[in-house]
């Protein structure tokens, strides 16, 4: 088991790793560090571990999976899993391999899960940098009271106003719609505006003042100033919004009914009741969990000191 | 929405003078309409609708404070209160020392990004994953977690079918997803310890163990206060693990206040009453980071 961690941390390319030489002295490995750095490792296995059982899981037979459970290997390798996920395998191949041959359309699922996150972080980005501006960089009369009227909202805890959103939804005949689950992200969050803000009111005024006397409007001045110029925090947020749309569960399984609408984190629990319960189909479930958890994993790849280096931030301030 | 009225046309030419007001309401539009629509509204349509009786269908009837005393009556609500609580007790309790210890680890072992990254991981996938990966692990008889229990000799443990498990083990899931992204707030905490300090205390020969109660935990308490009011607050509404693994069983044990408030509204169509649980729970919010925010003084931070 060890030596999964130990190629898992060393096979990552030393790119990513960003190695800040401490401007300490060397010393001697003392029996404290030796304690300190096994229980790190044995942490860092407990986080691990669970991904490479999904892997593990995901490649092997289902039927397999019930005569060798402890095996750290695929047991009799195969990509059954995957099929019955991607709907690639006849309901009777499916049936026999343990599935329960209910038509699934993973495909769909994606498709959905893409426009939603997508759609919310576009807009809610987007909107929330207009207000993030006119709260930062726009001298107008009430300005304060009106950000303090935004501040209350960060005091509504999401959850309950799951009920009365989804009763306004209805009355907007948007139930079981993309359009439904993605409407209430859609304008804004508190959060994406204040974070925002902290950021605009950094860029220095001395650049803006120069293209006003150049003729710039305040409108040219946010396009093609300020949000140049804060690329940096509005990839993160944005980051951060797309895991966040990707990852909701309660409010999708309240709107979508159907498979028009349904998102791959409500077709997953849909998944789970649909598998035999007498003997579940373990492969194709943790192929499915992978399925979806893998766009996320690659676009953390992608920015990861980016997102890493952004949490502090925004939990803190 | 109090908004400032636009100024009326015939003040052209003000540009120079610096008066945005009507750009800057044209740009705080979309999210005014979002502000609006999406918390304020709802917010009060909420408290309303739990001072009625409604189906979804049939017109609302307003019944006054019935949904309130039924509810202080119903076993089953305080049950749910209990199962919360005691889930928020356990998950934010071996959240905070695990993120603490970990976040304590990357400081004085290595600050390394990709170390961080790894942490990270678990809080990317969704809830539902988790809970999928985790019914896998410690199913009863296949699970890789109850296999090594049986290897040692001890006897297999119903991880999310007994009454005594249900709530810890969906409790420890949840630690599993967040205890990496916890443990890289509280390092941010940390980083803005000066080092110079650590220094000082290895100057006079202090040991790791005193710098920890020393140095760490009394500058760290204001960053740790305001970690812990939002991991709460998180904490209090769980759903999507308990929703995908025991749907609130086995007979109650893990019925936390949300699933039953989604079992109310979509299960029975109970609107109303599902509304009075929802106010219920925003109460319990409130008095908690109220009480939290007292305690751990987590305003008065010098951090700005």
């Amino acid at each position: 088991m060890t030596d999964i961690a130990t190629t898992e941390l060393e096979s990552v390319s030393p790119r990513t790793a960003e190695r800040t030489p401490a401007p300490r002295r060397r010393r001697r490995p003392t029996v404290g560090k030796v304690v300190a750095w096994a229980v790190m490792i044995v942490l860092l296995l407990i986080t691990l571990f669970p991904f490479y059982w999904m892997l593990r899981t995901a490649l092997s037979s289902n039927g397999a999976l019930y005569s060798n459970a402890t095996s750290l290997l695929p047991v009799d390798f195969s990509w059954g899993g995957f099929e019955r996920v991607f709907g690639l395998q006849t309901t009777e191949e499916a049936i026999a391999q343990g599935g329960s041959g209910a038509s699934i359309d993973f495909w769909l699922y994606l498709r959905n899960s893409v426009i939603v996150a997508t759609g919310v972080t576009a807009c809610q980005v987007f909107f929330s940098a207009m207000a993030a501006y006119a709260f930062s960089r726009l001298r107008w009369k009430g300005r304060n009271a009106v950000f303090s009227v935004f501040l209350l909202s960060l005091m509504v805890p999401a959850i309950f106003t799951l009920l009365p959103n989804f009763v306004m939804i209805r009355d907007l005949g948007l139930i079981d719609t993309l359009l439904g689950i993605m409407l209430p992200g859609l304008f804004m969050t508190p959060f994406a505006i204040f974070f925002l803000r902290q950021f605009f009111m950094n860029v220095p005024l001395e650049v803006e003042e120069a293209a006003l006397i150049d003729g710039a409007s305040k409108v040219r001045v946010f396009f093609a100033l300020i949000i140049p110029m804060s690329v940096g925090p509005i990839a993160t947020i944005s980051i951060l919004t797309y895991i966040g749309s990707w990852n909701d569960y309660f409010w999708p399984l309240m709107v979508s009914y159907t498979d028009e609408s349904r998102v791959l984190t409500v077709a997953l629990g849909n998944f789970k009741s649909q598998t035999p319960q007498t003997g579940p189909d373990w492969a194709g479930l943790m192929a499915a969990t992978l399925v979806a958890a893998l766009p996320m994993i690659a676009l953390f790849l992608a920015f990861a000191k980016r997102i890493v280096n952004s949490i502090g931030f925004s939990g803190i301030k | 929405m109090a908004l400032a009225t636009t100024p009326r046309a015939g003040r052209e030419g003000r540009r120079r003078r610096r008066d945005d007001t009507r750009l800057a309401l044209a740009f705080i539009l979309p999210a005014s309409i979002g502000l609006a629509m999406f918390y304020f509204w709802p917010l009060l349509r909420g408290i309303y609708l739990s001072f009625t009786s409604w189906d979804l269908l049939s017109p609302v009837e307003f019944i006054g404070l019935e949904n309130y005393r039924e509810m202080i009556a119903d076993p089953v609500f305080w049950n749910a209160v209990r199962v919360t609580v005691l889930y928020v007790i356990i998950n934010i309790g071996v959240q905070t020392v695990v993120a603490l210890v970990l976040a304590v680890l990357m400081q004085r072992l290595s600050q390394s990004t990709l170390l961080r990254g790894l942490v990270l991981t678990p809080y990317l996938v969704s809830n539902v994953v988790a809970a999928l990966v985790f019914l896998w692990i410690l199913d009863f008889q296949l699970g890789i977690g109850n296999q090594v229990l049986a290897w040692i000799g001890l006897d297999r443990i119903g991880f999310f079918t007994s009454e005594a498990w249900a709530i810890p083990t969906i409790a420890l899931v949840n630690v599993w997803r967040h205890m990496g992204y916890t443990a890289l707030l509280i390092f941010a905490g940390l980083q803005t310890i000066p080092p110079t300090m650590y220094e000082a205390g290895r100057i006079d020969g202090a040991s790791e163990t005193r710098m920890f109660f020393g140095i760490t935990v009394p500058l760290l308490r204001p960053i740790l206060g305001l970690v812990l009011i939002v991991s709460v607050i998180g904490s209090f509404q769980v759903f999507d693990t308990v929703a995908v693994t025991t749907g609130g069983g086995p007979v109650d044990a893990s019925r936390v206040l949300q699933v039953y408030i989604y079992d109310k509204a979509f299960g029975q169509f109970d609107f109303g009453y599902a509304s009075a649980l929802s106010v219920a729970l925003l109460i319990i919010l409130m008095v908690v980071t109220f009480l939290q925010y007292r305690i751990t003084r987590a305003g008065q931070t010098d951090l700005n």
